[in-house]
């Protein structure tokens, strides 16, 4: 079995990774720049695109876009209730808008807005949330939001995407605009390692094999796909444990035919996201497997708790999503296979 | 900065005596068609519907530019229903216009139906978008009114909003976007009948003095009795010619109007008539409908 991977996943050497061994060569970007970068590049290629900011035009990025398109920018100050029922409005009007604001405020504060004038209207409205997980760092618990995809994967018609690097970020925002449904990309504050290039591929809806194994098939998604594929070095070294990594960067419709090939081929998977552990991407990984082909399952993340100011990196730690604890989550999950 | 609205093609007429008769003669056809489909139903909402049946008429009759064979028309108004729980009379005024059959209108609430408990637009595309949380119509109102300015359209938007959705932040949040941008396509039409489902809505939470916020939120302010056609038209034209600015009609309507034991009655917001008070009501507005016609 070992030099085929699962069935529907490409080879990880098609990834085209960059050498995310070489800590001094990898570059650092927030994959908040990336959603900047993306915005603009769909608004080159789409008129119809509009972004409207509820007073975060710098920390989310959208300032690019309001400086290349003044007139297509749409300031309306802090209302993020506003931001998504009158974007549904501006969709339903034959624009695409992308709205952004901190992920904690939308889609947190205006869920009902983002599900019933959004969602069940279907409308093409694109949601940006920024400052996602506890890697916000010192502004606390207030703006770390950790729940926003356990409240956005029940609605129907929306498609959810945690992208892995800034590169990524751009990949999908453009994506996302070329799709005429409502659309969730989530992001965050701090910078992170690239860890793809201009020649990794990129299709939402599709996961990718960033790293191929047989012991424990490691299911990430967001900035955390770097720690995977670092704590799987480090399985390798330490452990003699051969890691897979997944990039399961689709959330919402998961690539669910990816999740069960990995798990036939490893036996045992660990999920790893920065977002609380419950009705996050890992839940969803779980309601697969426990329907086509059950294993254990070792979820890390944030376990039922708030969090707090600290830097992101005493914060990930912390809060049991640096390396070590993947490294800890997978040898559990290896002592649970039958 | 957005350019003011040039109202090209909005100068309404105002209706004859004997147009108005007949939008007097619609609302009332209207009114029974609420009390069948609600008695049908076997649920629903019986005052609002009731008291917006001339506001709805005035608009699907007179006002609107829009086109039944053609509900996406392009060049439509825009007609958005915020407190969707009085749906029944915008089902009933679209199939009196020709929307659809009003053999329809028995299926309202039914499992399969276009015609949802709270309209549902990608079910009822003409419908223009899916409302019944209330608060959050106006703020999609706003977001096409929006386009139709930054596109230099010639369509108008009216979103017709209860009372008591104005307790609600996220309206606010609207009028001050609408404001902000002087979105002059955009009318905002108040059902103010004064009832909500607890009791009155001065006693469960106090909206006045309403039209000063509106005023202070730099809005231009209407008022009318919206029970009375000519009055309706008057002032929505009035509103049409607003520059700079959005405009808001405050329209006091009877609760329940045209059916006497239900006129004025908050009881009457959330729940259908019995048959025998179906038969009662029908009866009311058959006369009230000879008086039309009878001109007194």
């Amino acid at each position: 079995m070992s030099g085929t991977p699962p069935a529907a996943l490409e080879q990880p050497e098609t990834m085209h990774l960059a050498d995310y061994r070489d800590a001094k060569a990898l570059r650092q970007v927030a994959t908040r720049d990336g959603f900047g970068e993306g915005l603009v590049e769909a608004g080159r290629r789409d008129a119809r695109v509009v972004a409207v900011c509820a007073d975060l035009a710098e920390s989310t990025r959208m300032q690019a876009f309001r400086d290349t398109f003044p007139d297509r920018f749409i300031e309306i100050g802090v209302q993020e209730q506003l931001l998504a029922a009158m974007s549904a409005g501006l969709a339903l009007a034959g624009k695409i808008p992308f709205i952004a604001s901190y992920a904690m405020f939308c889609p947190g504060r205006a869920w009902e807005q983002v599900r019933t004038n959004i969602c069940l209207n279907q409308a093409n409205v694109k949601i940006a949330g920024a400052h996602a997980g506890v890697s916000v760092g010192p502004d606390g618990a207030t703006h770390q939001a950790i729940e926003d995809i356990a409240i956005l994967r029940p609605i129907p018609n929306i498609t959810i995407v945690v992208p892995c690097d800034a590169r990524q970020t751009k990949l999908a925002t453009q994506a996302v605009a070329r799709t005429p449904s409502p659309a969730y990309v989530r992001f965050g504050r701090e910078k992170s390692p690239v860890v793809t290039t201009d020649d990794t591929p990129f299709e939402l809806g599709r996961a990718q094999l960033f790293r191929d194994g047989h012991d424990v098939a490691i299911i990430a998604c967001g900035i955390l796909v770097f720690n995977a594929l670092v704590a799987a070095d480090e399985l390798a070294r330490s452990d003699g444990l051969d890691c897979l990594v997944l990039n399961n960067h689709t959330v919402k419709p998961m690539d669910a035919a990816a999740v069960e090939g990995v798990a036939r081929r490893c036996g045992a998977v660990v999920t790893v996201e920065e977002h609380e552990v419950h009705g996050g991407m890992g839940s969803r990984v779980a309601e697969i497997l426990a329907e086509r082909y059950p294993v254990p399952i070792e979820f890390v993340g944030v376990q039922n708790r708030f969090g707090q100011s600290g830097t992101p990196a005493e914060l990930l730690d912390a809060y049991g999503m640096a390396p070590p604890s993947i490294c800890d989550a997978a040898r559990r999950v290896v002592a649970r296979k039958p | 900065m957005l350019a003011p609205f040039m109202h090209i093609a909005h100068c309404m007429e105002m209706p004859s005596h004997d147009k108005l008769i007949e939008l007097q003669e619609r609302a009332n056809t209207i009114r029974r068609d609420i009390i069948e489909m609600l008695v049908e139903a076997g649920s629903g909402h019986s005052a609002g519907p009731l008291d917006m049946a001339d506001v709805f008429t005035a608009m699907y009759f007179h006002i609107l530019r829009h086109d039944p064979q053609r509900p996406m028309w392009d060049e439509r108004d825009r007609l958005i229903l915020s407190n969707g729980h009085i749906c029944p009379v915008r089902y009933a005024a679209m199939a009196e216009a020709g929307y659809f059959p009003k053999a329809e209108l028995a299926r309202l609430r039914r499992f399969g139906s276009p015609l949802q408990g709270h309209p549902e637009r990608t079910r009822l595309p003409a419908l223009e978008t899916t409302s019944g949380p209330l608060g959050a119509g106006l703020a999609q109102a706003a977001g096409m009114a929006y386009v139709a300015k930054m596109d230099n359209r010639n369509w108008r938007v009216y979103c017709i909003v209860s009372d008591a959705e104005e307790q609600c932040g996220l309206h606010w949040e609207a009028v001050q976007f609408a404001a902000k941008f002087g979105l002059d396509h955009l009318t905002c039409i108040v059902d103010r009948n004064g009832i909500q489902i607890d009791g009155s809505t001065e006693d469960v939470m106090p909206l006045e003095p309403l039209r000063p916020k509106y005023d202070a939120f730099n809005w231009q302010t209407f008022e009318c009795d919206g029970n009375d056609m000519a009055a309706i038209i008057e002032t929505v034209a009035r509103a049409q010619t607003v520059q700079h600015r959005p405009s808001v009609i405050i329209a006091h309507t009877l609760a329940g109007k045209g059916v006497e034991f239900m006129e004025g009655d908050y009881h009457w917001h959330g729940k259908p008539p019995t048959a025998q008070q179906a038969v009662e009501a029908l009866r009311e507005l058959r006369t009230l409908g000879g008086r039309i016609e009878a001109g007194t």
